[in-house]
């Protein structure tokens, strides 16, 4: 195998990586703030998908792909507050349950409101046969737009975190509630913050996919297994674990295409992980301990 | 004897209803009714795993798929090897899944929470690919054309028409047997030991219960219940498909027991039996999906004891 | 008790649900299964919609032969066992004079031995062989032959002097189907497949196995599914520089695949039903007048581009009210006329069924169709 081949798999393997790195970070931050594992964390990157094609027709570009983020940001802070907020302390299992019913609502919801077909948007820059040239392999330059934008994300999401007040104060919230409220930090809000956050950033990544993978009503459920693995992977409630997590597995993934069949190429992640969760659930940089489940 | 009323009831109730129903000749209906006691077993079995052991499963449909598969393939493939006693079959898909159930239940079970939640889906989701991707499974086209099964006294495990009564019959009585061993084992010492694990597995080790063997025993039963469910499914369908193992019926099952509380099988029986056959008669329509999801939001959110746990909440106010 | 009161309740629910058909000479009673929702949706909701149309147009034009039509349509969300559920309702409670469907082979397998036992008509509207061969009397399909499709693209590579292929199938039946016909024809057509792989049908990127293709040295890359993945391996084989001619089955047979694929679909070849270039038939073909009405039809009611799928309900509906229209209701008389019926101008092609062949096309059903502008013509 060439060393362009090499290339080739290595980029495809981390354009599909940092899709999955976006969604383990979404699982990663709600999961800091409220202990909760957000099945439907997939589902935004469909409805961000879905809802920009929806206004792209009505819309320029950039501003459908604004708006939606913001939407689908919205209705995540709209599960939040309608389903998830006004539980006191309940059960893991009950969270995990509920989480799954509404991954599985919104899924439904979106065949109905749109329908079955495959939807996509038009490419960011160039068009579907656009191919730039990067040391001998060929991508799409829609892929240089999904690495820079996951980029960009995870440096917002590191600067937001560590330089301002209100990253601060989730911080603080995810590692102890109580001490947080005694501090004056207003935990509920910020914990609908961070639900608009990583729905936000979820139905940017979705947007930015798109043109690459087409968005349709189902795809929302692979994904979140996938995110989930990186979540895990990078160690829970650790961002930029899941970043070099989702890497690992894109890349891992691609690999395995080279050897083995690839029918097997999903059976890759979740072999990966069945392994960390049975012989090292802290993920390989560790997490940060979560919230405990009573902060709503 | 109060704790074997429910049994006592199920039986009757399914008495009753093949009586009416062949007296007001609506007997088609016993297709249904049929097809949904071997879901409702797997529901059961998850019961007793979610609601005793307070253990999650969302890859329950994946045992059932074992079961189902394993008798599939010997009845077609591997009949000429089983023409002797081709019976044996079902007790081989009984213990495919049990022995997958042991393997995989000794690391999983050190899981919990999400972990294991986690776990168990991914499990559900190997065994869906695995089965798509080999051909002596039939991939995507799953199996068709299995044989009825001869049982004993003349009875035959199949879907003809001809011998729907006989056929509604052992369903229903494996689900009360399945119901009967259950009011047992909840009863029992053994059912003690698992709510003292479902409470506080730490609490219940200081006990001197062995809480690694427990957590394991109940879940190879509950997915030997599954198993049994899918083995025999398949020679009333005359055929499986990999839908069977999809991420989409085990959080149906979870519906099921959660909808039914989870720590009331006869609940459980009662409301798997009720949703699936409004299921399998297309009651839902285009929403079949929907329903389930909208099923889990509510249950947990309004009645995570379950829709009994509701009516029991109401009569005691 | 409450268990009591529930388990009666539920028994009473079920007697309630049941419906009260009696046998009504005066109606022609139809039942349809298709994947209308789940996995298989693109298969089915097209099927479901169009089936819907005849059958309302049928009955606001005075029915077949005078009768009116009940269609009774049920979703089965792709999964077998709702099928099996359904066509025992459809057979035993409803007394359906054919079933119309299923939208996918893994389905209409598990209904053949059902429905042939029962005597009942079963129409499918699936791919594989295996429906038809071997031939069970009561069986029928109104989709072409994948065999057929392999033919002509391994004809059309002939031309083309194209010898070495690499082969990408989706792991649904419709994939494998493909493949096993592909595998199965390329030595006697001189062709070599120097890669052949299988990737899931929910599949968003494939420049990993495309790469792997690529290494392979091949002349033209043969992709076979349903599946939306058709665009995105266009999309792909482009954005590598991947530059080799790229054949489709024909799953590729709706313009919203082409569409979506945009740019990359442009020089696509593939076989498919006349459906697809319509308006680009010669003015005296015999399926253009056909195939026309449909397209406006379903262009007037669904504001969308019809295809071939949905095709295959026509062709069912259309053979069954032939054969109603022409000796009523009578379920064998109707049987034994759709086994004798020739010359059935459908969407799909002309059928000519006999009791040895159930399916009644021939390779002739074919056209080979490229993509030019983002439009089906034919390739010349």
């Amino acid at each position: 195998m060439g060393a362009d081949q090499i290339l080739q798999y290595l980029l495809s393997g981390i354009t599909t990586g940092s899709v999955y790195a976006i969604v383990g970070i979404g699982f990663n931050i709600i999961y800091s703030s409220t202990g909760i594992i957000n099945f439907a964390q997939g589902e935004f990157l469909m409805l961000g998908g879905m809802i920009s094609v929806s206004l792209s027709h009505s819309m320029p570009l950039a501003a459908a792909i604004a708006a939606a983020v913001i939407m689908t940001g919205l209705i995540g802070v709209l599960l939040q507050r309608l389903f998830i907020s006004w539980l006191k302390n309940p059960a893991v299992l009950r969270m995990i349950i509920i989480t799954i019913g509404l991954s599985i609502l919104v899924r439904e919801a979106s065949l109905h409101i749109w329908d079955e077909k495959v939807h996509a948007l038009p490419f960011w820059t160039g068009s579907e046969t656009s191919s730039l040239a990067v040391l001998g392999a060929r991508i799409s330059p829609q892929v240089l737009w999904v690495l820079g934008v996951s980029a960009l994300m995870v440096g917002a999401l590191t600067l937001f975190f560590r330089h301002t007040l209100t990253g601060k104060a989730m911080r603080a919230c995810a590692s102890n509630a109580t001490a947080a409220r005694l501090c004056g930090i207003r935990t509920s809000s910020l914990v609908t913050l961070s639900f608009f956050i990583a729905a936000a950033m979820g139905g940017l990544a979705g947007c930015v996919v798109s043109p690459l993978t087409q968005t349709q009503y189902d795809m929302g459920t692979s994904l979140a297994v996938k995110g989930f693995t990186c979540a895990v992977l990078g160690g829970l409630g650790n961002v930029t674990g899941a970043v070099a997590a989702g890497l690992l597995v894109g890349v891992l993934e691609a690999a395995s295409i080279s050897v083995l069949p690839l029918a097997y190429k999903d059976v890759v992640a979740l072999a990966i992980m069945l392994c960390i969760l049975f012989f090292r659930p802290e993920g390989l940089f560790g997490g940060r301990a979560a919230a405990p489940a009573g902060v709503r | 004897m109060r704790r074997y009323a429910p049994v006592v009831l199920l039986a009757a109730a399914v008495i009753a209803a093949q009586l009416i129903l062949s007296f007001l000749k609506l007997e088609f209906l016993l297709t249904q009714l049929t097809m949904s006691a071997y879901y409702t077993l797997v529901a059961l079995g998850l019961c007793l795993l979610m609601g005793y052991a307070g253990q999650v499963s969302l890859g329950h449909a994946g045992f059932f798929a074992i079961g189902g598969y394993t008798t599939a393939v010997l009845s077609t493939a591997g009949a000429a090897a089983l023409s002797f006693a081709p019976w044996l079959s079902l007790p081989a898909a009984v213990a495919a899944t049990a022995v997958v159930a042991l393997v995989i239940g000794v690391p999983v079970l050190r899981l919990r929470g999400h972990y294991l939640a986690m776990a168990t889906l991914a499990f559900g989701f190997i065994v869906s690919r695995v089965i798509l991707a080999t051909a002596v499974f039939g991939q995507a086209d799953g199996i068709s054309d299995v044989p009825g099964i001869r049982l004993f006294a003349g009875l035959v495990l199949s879907g003809k028409r001809t011998l729907r009564v006989q056929n509604y019959y052992i369903a229903w009585a494996l689900v009360t047997l399945g119901l009967l061993f259950a009011v047992n084992l909840i009863g029992s010492r053994v059912g003690r030991a698992l709510r003292a694990i479902h409470g506080n597995e730490e609490a219940a080790a200081a006990m001197g219960i062995d809480v690694g063997r427990f957590k394991l025993a109940v879940f190879v039963l509950s997915a030997v219940y599954a198993g049994v469910g899918g083995a025999c499914l398949v020679h009333f369908n005359a055929g499986i498909g990999p839908g069977e193992a999809g991420v989409m019926k085990s959080v149906r099952y979870l519906a099921l027991v959660a909808a039914g509380g989870m720590g009331s099988p006869w609940g459980t029986v009662a409301v798997s039996a009720g949703l699936t056959f409004l299921s399998l008669r297309g009651a839902f329509g285009l929403y079949d999906d929907a329903v389930f999801g909208a099923l889990l939001v509510g249950i947990m959110l309004f009645a995570p004891e379950g829709l009994f746990g509701l009516v029991a909440r109401g009569r005691r106010t | 008790m409450t268990t009591k009161k529930s388990l009666a309740s539920l028994a009473l629910c079920a007697i309630l649900a049941a419906p009260l058909s009696a046998a009504d000479p005066g109606v022609v009673k139809i039942g349809a299964i298709f994947a209308v929702t789940g996995p298989n949706a693109n298969l089915g909701t097209p099927e479901a919609r169009t089936l819907q149309m005849r059958v309302d147009e049928a009955n606001r034009s005075g029915g077949i032969a005078g009768k009116k039509v009940e269609l009774i349509l049920k979703d089965s969300q792709g999964s077998t066992e709702k099928a099996v559920s359904f066509a025992k309702q459809l057979i035993e409670e409803d007394d359906v004079l054919a079933i119309i469907g299923p939208s996918t082979s893994g389905e209409s397998m598990k209904l053949k031995g059902l429905c042939n036992d029962a005597e009942t008509i079963l129409v499918s509207c699936a791919a594989a062989e295996t429906i038809v061969n071997p031939v069970a009397r009561w069986v029928f399909k109104v989709a072409p032959m994948d065999s057929f499709a392999a033919q002509m693209i391994f004809a059309t590579m002939q031309g083309m002097g194209i010898r070495r292929i690499g082969v990408l199938c989706s792991n649904s039946g419709f994939g494998q189907g493909g493949k096993a016909q592909l595998l199965k024809l390329a030595p006697g057509a001189g062709i070599t497949i120097a890669v052949a792989e299988d990737y899931d049908k929910d599949a968003t990127d494939l420049t990993g196995v495309l790469t792997k293709i690529k290494g392979q040295n091949v002349q033209a890359v043969v992709n076979w599914s349903t599946e939306p993945a058709q665009s995105i391996v266009l999309k792909n084989i482009r954005q590598l520089g991947f530059d080799v001619p790229v054949f489709q089955s024909h799953g590729f047979g709706n313009l919203a695949y082409a569409a979506a694929a945009g740019k990359a679909a442009e020089g696509t070849i593939f076989p498919c039903g006349r459906i697809l270039a319509a308006e680009v038939l010669p003015a005296g073909h015999p399926q253009k007048k056909l195939l026309v009405s449909y397209r406006n039809a379903y262009i007037a009611q669904f504001n969308e581009e019809p295809s071939t799928f949905g095709g295959h309900a026509w062709d069912a509906f259309g053979i069954i009210a032939e054969a109603v229209s022409k000796v009523g209701t009578d379920k064998n008389k109707v049987r034994d006329f759709i086994e004798t019926l020739s010359g059935f101008v459908g969407t799909a092609g002309i059928f000519n069924f006999s009791p040895a062949d159930h399916n009644g096309l021939t390779m002739d059903a074919f056209e080979m169709l490229t993509v030019k502008n983002g439009r089906f013509v034919p390739l010349r």
